[in-house]
């Protein structure tokens, strides 16, 4: 398997093969993202990183990858201080910073903006978001946390719980977890249910996913993903009150649950998580984000060719 | 003997086949306004051999490819037929390309080819029937009802 030089700009781009090796890849990288070992695996290589939009997480753990493995990185946290404010496009930005540089990591709000700047960009890109588009290294991320909780993906029953209807996040996660045939339970309030044709992505990969409105049959769910129901999807305030309420994952809920069941979101959070659960062995969310960092590190160490 | 439900013409193009009800749309994507040099003849739910169809008649113009392309996506059983003195000299079955190039606007107002970036639209066919098309970059699939409003 060759990454070498390949862009990273929608997880649909790679096979099942590829993503378990990439995955495989990451677990390797855990003791080094974890600082218990050194690295100059990356040493001589510099990153840019390009984020027209802010970020917390995606961006730090980035740096933080790129430098656990001795590379440098070069880049904005925001476009205020570039010529992007001058009007320069967004082609120029990249075809400027890429003979700075030996990979690309950018964010951006407009949706194909990856795959474009890729198009211009001889070096690799990675996508760490565009727009409402794709999100493929936050979806890896999520595949590697649920593989390293509980062992495996297939055959797991996951929930997606929250709103499933917009965010494409959460249609390339649901995607990629039929992809590994996963069982799939949708929560969510009627209005914000996963569209058909995401249903439909997952019975042409052989998974049928439940749809559901409440969180019931809590004993028989590994995975609980939730994802945070944003206020602006509802014109009554009232309503918005009543349907967020409904979906707080708290300890009242968690108390039927198995022991091996893990919480996931891909954070920030709000109030879907009562705060008393961070202190169980439920609460997977932290973990995840910090698997962030050997996620990226694989990809950067495969793109850039030093692991194959 | 030549089927004709249209007025023979000399020279030109006789767009056969058309999805019944969208010779008026065929003619849109044309660019062919009122005030054209062209004469232009349309016939509407014409009775055919594989049932009802649109034909439009287009004098001394010869459709080059790319304006072919066009039609295929709102007419995507229409033939080409070229005329030179009375005669069908060419016929073509329009053909969706598999990749669509600078002809559909993006309806996504936040796709990046919709902004001030040097790149044309691009879509993929998804399915050929019925009719499917993604955007390449925002992965967008337009409403194929609303296609017409969508040509660049
Ligand atoms: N000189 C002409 N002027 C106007 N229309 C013409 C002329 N010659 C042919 N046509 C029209 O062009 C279309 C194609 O003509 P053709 O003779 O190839 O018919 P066909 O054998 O029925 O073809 P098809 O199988 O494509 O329907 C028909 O609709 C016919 O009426
Ligand atoms: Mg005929
Ligand atoms: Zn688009």
């Amino acid at each position: 398997m060759n990454f070498k030089g390949r862009d990273i700009v929608s997880i649909r781009d790679f096979t099942k093969e590829e993503i378990i090796h990439i995955l495989n890849v990451a677990e390797k990288m855990f003791p080094i993202a974890k600082g218990e070992e050194k690295s100059e695996l990356l040493h001589g290589y510099i990153m840019a990183s390009l984020f027209f939009e802010p970020s917390t997480r995606t961006r730090l753990s980035f740096e933080a990858a790129m430098k656990r493995l001795g590379g440098s990185v070069i880049g904005f946290a925001q476009p205020g201080t570039t010529s992007v404010m001058k009007g320069e496009t967004l082609a120029d930005t990249i075809r400027t910073a890429e003979s700075y540089c030996d990979v690309i990591v950018m964010r951006h709000p407009m949706e194909g903006s990856a795959r474009m700047a890729a198009e211009f960009a001889s070096v690799p890109i990675i996508n760490g978001g565009d727009g409402a588009g794709h999100h493929p290294t936050q979806c890896l991320l999520d595949l590697f946390t649920i593989r390293k909780e509980i062992g495996s993906i297939e055959g797991k029953k996951i929930a997606l719980v929250g709103d499933l209807k917009y965010g494409r996040t959460v249609h390339s996660l649901a995607y990629a977890l039929a992809l590994f045939k996963a069982e799939m339970i949708f929560i969510a309030p009627e209005q914000l249910q996963m569209p058909k044709e995401v249903v439909d992505e997952c019975m042409k990969l052989g998974v049928e996913p439940e749809i559901a409105n409440d969180i019931t049959n809590i004993e028989d769910i590994d995975v609980l993903y939730v994802t945070r129901i944003q206020k602006e999807r509802f014109p009554d305030p009232e309503e918005y009150n009543k349907v967020a309420g409904s979906y707080r994952i708290d300890m009242n809920l968690l108390k039927n649950a198995k022991d091996e069941l893990i919480v996931m979101h891909p954070l920030p959070r709000v109030d879907e998580i009562s705060p008393e659960v961070d202190k169980t062995k439920h609460a997977a969310y932290f973990r995840q984000t910090f698997n962030g960092v050997p996620v990226r590190m694989a990809l950067l160490a495969l793109v850039l060719g030093v692991v194959k | 003997m030549k089927e004709l439900k249209v007025q023979p013409i000399k020279d030109g193009t006789v767009i056969d086949h058309i999805t019944p009800g969208n010779a008026l749309k065929v003619l849109k994507i044309l660019g062919i306004k009122e005030g054209a040099n062209s004469v232009i003849s349309i016939a509407m739910n014409v009775a055919g051999k594989r049932g009802r169809k649109d034909i439009v008649k287009i004098e001394n113009r010869e459709l080059d490819s790319k304006e072919v392309d066009k039609i295929a996506l709102i007419a995507p059983d229409a033939t080409i037929n070229i005329i030179r003195d009375y005669e069908v000299v060419e016929k073509h079955r329009v053909s969706i390309p598999d990749e669509i190039v600078g002809i559909v606007r993006c309806p996504n107002p936040n796709c990046i080819t919709n902004s001030r970036e040097p790149i044309k639209s691009k879509f993929v066919v998804v399915s050929r029937k019925p009719l499917k098309i993604r955007c390449y970059y925002c992965g967008r699939e337009p409403d194929m009802e609303k296609i017409e409003s969508m040509i660049e």
